[in-house]
């Protein structure tokens, strides 16, 4: 048990109990992706023991179903969408975040993150009571509204965390150089964060496509790409869904990976980040 | 409000045609930390003026404050006849060199150059011709392209100050410029800096914390201590005549040596001679090459004393040696390098070169 403590310097190599409590992890962790993977290509559809006759059957089933394309269509736009509503509001919160001091800046911090750790049931039901109160049918639009708001959390998280690392002495510098507060946003501040708003916005986009728990509550008669497959699944698992199972998983982990390098490559600090759930999980507590 | 407008320091500088920047009774306050208390300084057309001073002395604060990142919390700024301290730091003739340069590491060297141009809308082909003249001049032409990661601590400094001197502000502030060079580059570029200045003709305002380097460079040099002046001066006259002990001993070695005055005979020690200064305690000033290993025959009106070696530090040329009197007084002499020095030394210096201070520990 000496690789709980750090500061060991023996050798555990030869733990053979840590070797095979990590394959067990593992294999809880992935076999099911495994599984749902190599099944989408299984010719004997979702039964049957070893998986034979391989073949993209299943796949130009999918590329024929309208239903699913036009929730897939969906989605894009409800995260693109939230995407832009999540960083118009989130990038001048962080903003003020960084740089302004005000009275109550401390409970604006935790009501600013607060969503980023609330459940998305308390999100989703919370707003459809308004929306009801407020009249306002169910519709994408509802949705769009959701998932923007719950957003704005992870927008101001990592935009936040690129201002810290920002060096306040360029943006001095370029208004001693003769541009003013406007011009040395757009010039300095903004291109400094581009990065940070890049990354943001692939993981809001990301979030928002498997989004499920709020969308559930403020869906109206189109569905997005998740709630398609699970009102699917009521009928029984396909070796369709598989395949859109497949695409999503690859599209999740392509735009996870971009999303990580980015980061790597601002020389990201996480640290900030997770200092600032921390905040607001405490900001929840209290 | 009108009275307000046209203080005595307006008129003053208008006197004084040669005035560039009127500092006038600048007080900054963090909270209730006091950093600067009540500075007035004059900064003339073409000098060099340095503000020395160790690190939390306001010298920063002061330099941050001409520029326009901090607001005073008291006292008025005149540049030209105009209220500098009002206006905002893009509308002023100033520009600054960062002690970290700040480039902007998303531009080229030469877009970086080009930066204060192109905001003030100049034509491309205006902003390509005085980019390369700057560049040319820091010797920087070959890396016009470059990103400022990709270039040394050096190049970054150079082209740190042509992108302010392509602005031809009317003064230029240099923030520790050089403190984040090796001490080689660094000895190199005060010559450059200097040279650089002469050329261009503008007037620095030049903060460090480094003696020597203040030493080298300036016209005049503002000694800061705890927010407040502590004599400004050209470095020979500071040199030679200390205003302050601290000045005394910050800006090169010195030894203090408390005299007691009565009658026309000042007493240190066991030592004594004839003095000109007033009956009472004074503080005098005696620098270590003023001492010197005694004559075999007297000199009439020197003073001797005889002391133990107890440390030597050898400069190159030169060598400084700690002396301890038999009566405790300690002594700092400067001779040149003999490996030999050893035991029990008498040594003379004229009380001439002796010079009174004011003790800054008092003030």
């Amino acid at each position: 048990m000496e690789f709980l403590v750090s500061a060991t310097n023996g050798s555990i190599r030869g733990s053979r109990w840590l070797l095979l409590h990590s394959v067990f992890v593992f294999a809880f962790l992935y076999l099911p992706i495994a599984v749902l993977i190599v099944y989408s290509f299984n010719g004997a559809g979702v039964g049957g023991f070893p998986p034979r006759n391989l073949t993209l059957d299943w796949y130009r089933t999918l590329f024929s179903d309208g239903a699913i394309w036009e929730s897939v269509g969906n989605s894009l736009i409800v995260a693109a969408v939230a995407v832009v509503i999540a960083l118009g509001l989130g990038i001048p919160a962080a903003l003020a975040l960084d740089r302004a001091q005000f009275p109550g800046k401390t409970l604006f911090r935790r009501l600013v993150l607060l969503p980023l750790i609330l459940p998305g049931i308390i999100t989703g039901l919370s707003l459809l009571m308004l929306f009801n109160e407020a009249s306002i049918k169910l519709s994408l639009l509802t949705i769009v509204l959701g998932h923007g708001t719950a957003l704005i959390s992870v927008a101001t998280t990592e935009v936040f965390a690129g201002l810290q690392k920002l060096d306040r002495a360029q943006e001095e510098a370029s208004l001693d150089l003769g541009a003013n507060y406007w011009q040395t946003f757009l010039r300095v501040t903004l291109p400094n964060l581009r990065l940070s708003i890049i990354g943001a916005a692939l993981l809001i986009f990301t979030l928002s496509m498997d989004e499920i728990a709020v969308s559930f509550f403020l869906i109206g008669r189109d569905n997005t790409l998740p709630l398609e497959i699970w009102g699917r699944l009521r009928r029984g698992i396909t070796p369709e869904i598989n395949a859109i199972s497949t695409i999503i998983f690859v599209f999740s982990l392509v735009a996870i990976v971009l999303w990580y390098r980015l980061r790597r490559s601002a020389e990201g600090s996480p640290e900030v980040a997770a200092e600032l759930i921390e905040t607001a999980v405490q900001g929840a507590e209290s | 409000m009108l009275t307000r407008e046209q203080p005595v320091a307006a008129l003053e500088a208008s006197a004084t045609s040669s005035t560039l920047l009127d500092i006038h009774k600048i007080a900054k306050s963090f909270g209730k930390n006091v950093v600067l208390r009540g500075i007035s300084l004059q900064v003339a057309e073409g000098e060099f003026l340095t503000i020395l001073g160790e690190s939390g002395s306001g010298k920063t604060t002061l330099l941050r404050i001409i520029a326009g990142f901090e607001s005073a919390t008291s006292g008025e700024l005149w540049m030209g006849g105009e209220r500098l301290d009002r206006l905002p730091p893009y509308k002023r003739r100033v520009n600054t060199v960062f002690q970290h340069y700040a480039l902007f590491p998303h531009l080229t060297v030469e877009q970086n150059v080009g930066y204060g141009l192109r905001v003030a809308k100049h034509s491309a082909s205006e902003i390509d011709a005085q980019v390369e003249q700057a560049l040319a001049r820091v010797k920087m032409t070959a890396y016009a392209k470059a990103k400022p990661s990709k270039i040394s601590g050096g190049q970054q400094q150079r082209v740190a100050l042509a992108r302010a001197l392509v602005k031809r502000p009317q003064l230029l502030l240099l923030d520790e410029p050089l403190s984040a060079l090796d001490a080689n580059l660094r000895r190199q570029m005060q010559l450059e800096l200097k040279s650089l200045q002469r050329e261009v003709g503008i007037s620095f305002v030049f903060v460090t914390h480094d003696q020597d380097e203040a030493m080298v460079m300036s016209d005049r040099i503002a000694l800061l201590r705890a927010g407040e002046l502590e004599q400004v001066a050209t470095p020979r006259e500071i040199y030679s005549r200390p205003a302050t002990s601290y000045a005394a001993q910050f800006i090169g070695h010195t030894n203090l040596l408390r005299a007691d005055v009565r009658d026309g005979v000042a007493h240190c020690g066991s030592l004594f001679w004839t003095s000109q200064l007033p009956d009472g305690s004074a503080l005098l000033s005696l620098r270590p090459e003023n001492i010197e290993v005694a004559a075999p025959s007297g000199v009439p009106g020197k003073v001797r004393f005889r002391g133990k070696l107890r440390h030597k530090a050898f400069h190159g040329a030169s060598e400084l040696l700690q002396i301890e009197c038999a009566d405790g007084l300690l002594f700092s002499v400067r001779t040149e390098a003999r490996s030999d020095w050893q035991g029990e030394l008498e040594f003379e210096f004229d009380p001439a070169d002796a010079f009174p201070v004011r003790n800054s520990e008092a003030a």
